[in-house]
């Protein structure tokens, strides 16, 4: 046995070890921390895997945007469980649903193992057709180029999310702002880390979007790394969220989906098809459409964690 | 040339992971859950250090050699916070946090 | 060489591994806490060793946005736990 497949296997025997943790955690936190940690050996998985892109998405959404909103919500749960009653799944059901996530496993791993060597693919064709889009990131060219009416779709879902979110909110809230107001003397070290933080976060989120045409890296990436860094302002209370009924916030939320969708029907208007690019002119086209989806995205993302409206709106 | 460059990288990175090995081993006997949180943040950071210092040299090109140590910077960064944030978590609380 | 790397990685890994069992069961979620903290730095180390053996491009963009991120757990744990409190005298205000 080589060093590398010691080393994969040990990979995956960690990961699967903290996943069972994760579910047997005791309590919310505790779950809460062990699914970062998770998300975090997920990378390295991926890297094992060759598929940076989606190590990238990994790190930046895992621990950035899902592990703050986990953690806040395993904090806000843990009030309501010492306040309340603690009535969890228990027995019969919660086996039933341990015996299903099992077969599902089983049959997962059952298609993998057994795909023959040369699975059914397309990747040959893709990249034998990337020199026409002008994008050296295969990934890039199938998320924008070869599939993009699925990828403009996934950007209305997060727009439906949003407002899936803000529909919790009580009346007399609609259309106030989420999260805690500014603080008058925020506290020192997370104003420190955010005020450092932040400008790095913003150059390296640009670079990794730039950056994504040709490695690995995209639109995506570079949103959620822009997310976290408001992110994380937001929580050191140097700046407070946006009331949700502003304007700009609501345009820069749809800015995404709307350039995309209407770069689909110029494409069917002066391209022949829909969703299709000029020739020569593939990749300003890809790149304009996806500096607006960085745009909706760093703008979605912080909205879904911070929550729904708990202030009033300001007259 | 390159024997010695291999030389310093599996010094240096040898150094980083026996750095790393007396992290975990503090982290395991240390009595309380302050002094954990000083062999967590001092000692494994260092190790990283001495492990992006081996690898420096291996680097593809001068960019990927300033990442690294852009990394290693911003470890040291949220190590520290880290250590100020969580330290003040369980002194708040006492220590069954 | 490569498997001097692969090896060191895998040490890493072993200690990231040890280090958790002992912190994700302590008692207290700081030390929870720390589990996040620990496979931060732990995580990019090993990532860095196996991508230099493995020859993967473009690597060190996950590495920085992972060190980027890395203390935004233990931000996020501080500011849930701690919403309007007192001024702390140890702040010097």
């Amino acid at each position: 046995m080589s060093v590398l497949q010691a080393l994969d296997i040990g990979l995956a025997f960690l990961v699967f070890a903290v996943a069972a943790w994760t579910i047997f955690a005791p309590g919310a936190f505790a779950a809460t921390v062990g699914y970062v940690v998770y998300g975090l050996l997920l990378s390295l998985v991926w890297i094992r895997l060759f598929a940076v892109d989606v190590a990238l998405t990994e790190a930046a959404i895992g621990s950035g945007v899902t592990g703050v909103l986990l953690i806040g919500a395993a904090a806000r749960l843990r009030a309501a469980e010492t306040a309340g009653s603690e009535k969890s799944l228990s027995g019969s059901p919660r086996l039933l649903v341990a015996v299903l996530c099992v077969l599902v496993a089983m049959a997962l791993a059952g298609v993998v193992l057994l795909l023959p060597d040369q699975g059914p693919s397309l990747a040959p064709q893709s990249m034998q057709h990337l020199p026409e889009t002008g994008l050296g990131n295969p990934v890039t060219a199938v998320l924008i180029a070869y599939r993009a009416f699925d990828t403009m779709l996934e950007k209305v879902v997060l727009v439906l999310a949003v407002v899936g979110v803000w529909s919790l909110a009580a009346d007399q809230y609609w259309g106030g702002a989420p999260g805690e107001a500014r603080a008058e003397r925020p506290e020192p070290t997370l104003a420190f880390l955010a005020q450092i933080l932040a400008p790095l976060g913003i150059l390296v989120g640009i670079h990794v979007f730039w950056v994504g045409a040709d490695a690995p890296g995209g639109a995506f990436q570079g949103g959620a790394i822009l997310a976290a860094m408001w992110i994380i302002v937001m929580m050191a209370r140097l700046t407070e969220a946006p009331q949700t009924e502003a304007f700009w916030l609501r345009l820069a939320l749809v800015a995404g989906p709307v350039v995309f969708l209407a770069a689909g029907v110029a494409g069917a208007i002066f391209a022949g098809g829909f969703f299709a690019y000029p020739p020569g002119f593939a990749k300003p086209a890809i790149l304009f459409i996806e500096a607006f989806m960085v745009l909706s995205i760093a703008v979605t993302l912080p909205m879904l964690v911070a929550g729904p409206p708990r202030r009033e709106p300001r007259q | 040339m390159s024997l010695v460059v291999d030389l310093f990288s599996v010094v240096a990175i040898g150094a980083g992971v026996f750095f790393f090995l007396a992290g975990t081993v503090g982290l395991l006997r240390f009595p309380d859950p302050l002094s954990r949180l000083h062999a967590l943040t001092k000692a494994d950071n260092l190790g990283l250090g001495l492990v992006v210092l081996g690898l420096l040299p291996r680097s593809e090109s001068l960019l990927s050699a300033l990442k690294l140590i852009a990394i290693w910077a911003l470890v040291q960064l949220a190590g520290a916070t880290a250590a100020q944030l969580v330290g003040r978590a369980v002194r708040r609380k006492g220590t069954a946090a | 060489m490569t498997e001097f790397l692969l090896a060191t990685a895998g040490v890493i890994l072993f200690t990231v591994a040890v280090g958790l069992v002992r912190i994700l069961g302590g008692p207290g979620d700081a030390d929870r806490l720390m589990a996040a903290q620990l496979i931060g730095t732990g995580g990019i180390g090993a990532l860095l060793l196996i991508s230099a053996a493995t020859g993967a491009h473009g690597v060190e963009d996950v590495a920085l946005g992972l060190a980027l991120l890395a203390a935004f757990a233990s931000a996020a744990f501080v500011n849930s736990a701690a919403p309007a409190e007192a001024p702390d005298p140890a702040d010097g205000r």
